[in-house]
């Protein structure tokens, strides 16, 4: 009997599973689907989810009338750089709060995490006008100074559990082997930090790549990312749906591709070192 | 090589005064003892000596030569953590590897001397394999192999067997002295389990509230303990305290009796008693006497001594061996 009710238990779960991952995946799969499909198909009333004429035109229009490789090569520098410039700041606080943490050390996490409880918005005028008044809009130091900014909180927390899993003793037993505080870092505590590092910068390039608010707000041309690829083909000629989902498919392939090859550090990485 | 002296050695977190200042000489190739309740102090005493807290106040002395300052890598000490502390992406091999390549040996005599240690201690059957892929024992070992190749002045050893389980803590406290006698190096070792620091020290120290409460051999601790709280924590079962008129009658505050010295019978004696609960070992019975006017005492006896559940037994404390304190709990000279 319990065998029964297991099986049954688990049939459910994966059923409930399937469902669930259907339904988040189910907007992406209808925009890729959609830049297949012909202007008149993309709108029409009784859509079709498989069976309509298959086109190629949307991508040939869209890579005709837009530099992709330009946004491309934007959204990279500015992922990787403002998740680089984030991890050079955050491994050393990170570092100090884990292994010599002082009685503020929580409070300081805490006010660093709260920022991101801000709505963005709220600081859109003052961070416009430094931007403006510094020369740094439409700029991609500028841009990768604010994603870096608007990151470091989930980094330094990410890299200070990371770090806290680490026990101390290995840390002490390195001393008493007499290595100098730079073959501990070298030798231990850097191999040992590896894969938390990587799985940080791994959801921090995920998560730099997708932001749209201020990389809307900040660029209009020289400094565009991919966010504004796509939007450049939402309002000012009218909607395009089959266009707009031609551009939001070849925006979105890179990381969705970087995130199935990084699946199980990224899962680990969401999971905040809660398991083990 | 090997002598370690402490002189006025204190130790205060903020306000709290965790080891007030005590003094302490271990001599080149002893086996030293930590041994006292949870919280008392005994592994603070141990990381300053190691070098990783600093002393509040105080001096330490490795060979004659001052070291308060010095780091502990510069100690020539080695230390086996309570956790074994392995780095767990390098092999046993590297692991064990690990001190000499940071004291910049040649790959050569690396090599020869992890060989010796491994074979040493049983470790080359699984010297490639990861730390992750051995069990506790095994990890025991290798914490101890990485300790040895260094040929430290001294081991110092934090609870190093409170992670194994009974059969095995038993083989490797075998093992640990036996190393101690082929290596013939200073060993300090802390333990709160007064059987590991019976069986394998040289020399206890008693630990309470960071005071050192007495210092001596085995069965010097045993025989004739300084106080309540040594003549309480050394021996298992524990020594029965006993107050009232029965010390009273002594001329003592307190007076302590074992529990293997009590003569037994089930007639007469000069305290008559209940029997409560019986733990028999087979060799041994140890029965919980409730006596009135006294309390509940422990006894030994014999494993075929008769006695059950609420029997009525008699017992005369062996009035040579009774231990007798004073009302600071300080023991009274006969």
């Amino acid at each position: 009997m319990a065998r029964a009710v297991t099986l049954n238990r688990r049939l459910f779960n994966t059923g409930l599973a399937w469902t669930l991952g259907l339904l988040i995946f189910f907007p992406i799969l209808w925009t890729i689907l959609t830049s297949f499909k012909t202007e008149a198909e993309a709108i029409a009333l009784q859509p079709a989810l498989f069976d309509f004429e298959w086109t190629l035109a949307n991508y040939q229009e869209v890579n005709s009338r837009s530099n992709y490789p330009r946004f491309f090569m934007n959204s990279v520098i500015i992922a990787l750089g403002s998740t680089l410039l984030g991890l050079l700041i955050a491994v050393p606080a990170a570092w100090a709060m884990a292994f010599v943490p002082s009685k503020r050390t929580r409070g300081i996490l805490m006010w660093m995490l709260s920022t991101k409880m801000l709505p963005p918005v709220g600081v859109l005028v003052p961070i416009y006008l430094l931007f403006r008044d510094s020369g740094l809009l439409d700029s991609r130091i500028g841009l990768v100074f604010v994603l870096m900014m608007v990151n470091l909180p989930i980094i330094v927390w990410m890299l200070f559990t990371y770090f806290r899993e680490i026990p101390g003793e290995i840390l002490e037993a390195a001393r008493m082997d007499g290595a100098s505080m730079k073959s501990e870092i070298l030798y231990v505590l850097t191999p040992m930090a590896l894969p938390g590092i990587a799985s940080t910068m791994l959801l921090n390039v995920i998560l730099a790549w997708n932001e749209a608010f201020w990389t809307l707000v900040l660029t209009t041309t020289k400094a565009a990312p991919l966010t504004q690829f796509i939007a450049s083909y939402s309002s000012p000629e009218g909607l395009f749906y089959a266009k707009l989902s031609a551009a939001s498919t070849m925006a979105i392939a890179p990381v969705l591709i970087l995130g199935w090859f990084s699946q199980k550090q990224l899962v680990r990485g969401l999971t905040f070192g809660a398991v083990k | 090589m090997g002598s370690i002296t402490l002189k006025k050695v204190a130790k205060r977190f903020g306000d709290i005064e965790v080891i007030p200042p005590l003094d302490l000489a271990i001599n080149e190739g002893e086996f030293v003892v930590f041994v006292g309740p949870s919280g008392c102090g005994k592994s603070t005493l141990l990381r300053l000596i190691a070098g990783l807290e600093d002393v509040s106040g105080g001096v330490i002395e490795i060979d004659g030569a001052d070291a308060t300052s010095l780091p502990p890598a510069k100690r020539a000490l080695a230390m086996v953590f309570q956790s074994y502390a392995l780095y767990p992406h390098m092999s046993v091999r590297k692991n064990i590897a690990f001190p000499l390549k940071m004291a910049g040996m040649d790959k050569a005599s690396i090599d020869e001397k992890v060989n010796k240690a491994a074979e040493t201690l049983n470790l080359a059957s699984y010297i490639d394999r990861r730390p992750g892929q051995l069990s506790g024992g095994q990890r025991q070992r290798v914490a101890i192999g990485r300790a040895i190749v260094r040929e430290p002045a001294a081991f110092l050893f934090d609870e190093p067997l409170s992670n194994l389980d009974a059969a095995l803590r038993g083989n490797m406290r075998i093992e640990i002295s036996e190393l101690h006698h082929k290596l013939d190096t200073t060993m300090i070792y802390v333990t709160h389990d007064q059987v590991e620091a019976m069986t394998m020290a040289d020399k206890i120290v008693v630990l309470n509230s960071g005071r050192i409460e007495q210092v001596g051999s085995p069965m010097d601790l045993y025989r004739e303990p300084a106080n309540v709280f040594v003549a309480g924590f050394i021996g298992s079962p524990s020594m029965n305290l006993i107050t009232g008129n029965a010390a009273t009658e002594e001329g003592a505050t307190t007076i302590g009796v074992r529990p293997e010295h009590f003569h037994l019978s089930m007639s007469e004696g000069k305290w008559q008693g209940t029997v409560g609960v019986s733990e028999n070992l087979g060799s041994d019975t140890f029965l919980r006497v409730e006596v009135d006017g006294i309390g509940t005492l422990t006894a030994r006896a014999d494993g075929e001594f008769p006695a059950s559940l609420g029997d009525t037994v008699y017992l005369t404390p062996d009035g040579e061996r009774m231990h007798r304190f004073d009302a600071s709990g300080l023991r009274m000279v006969r």
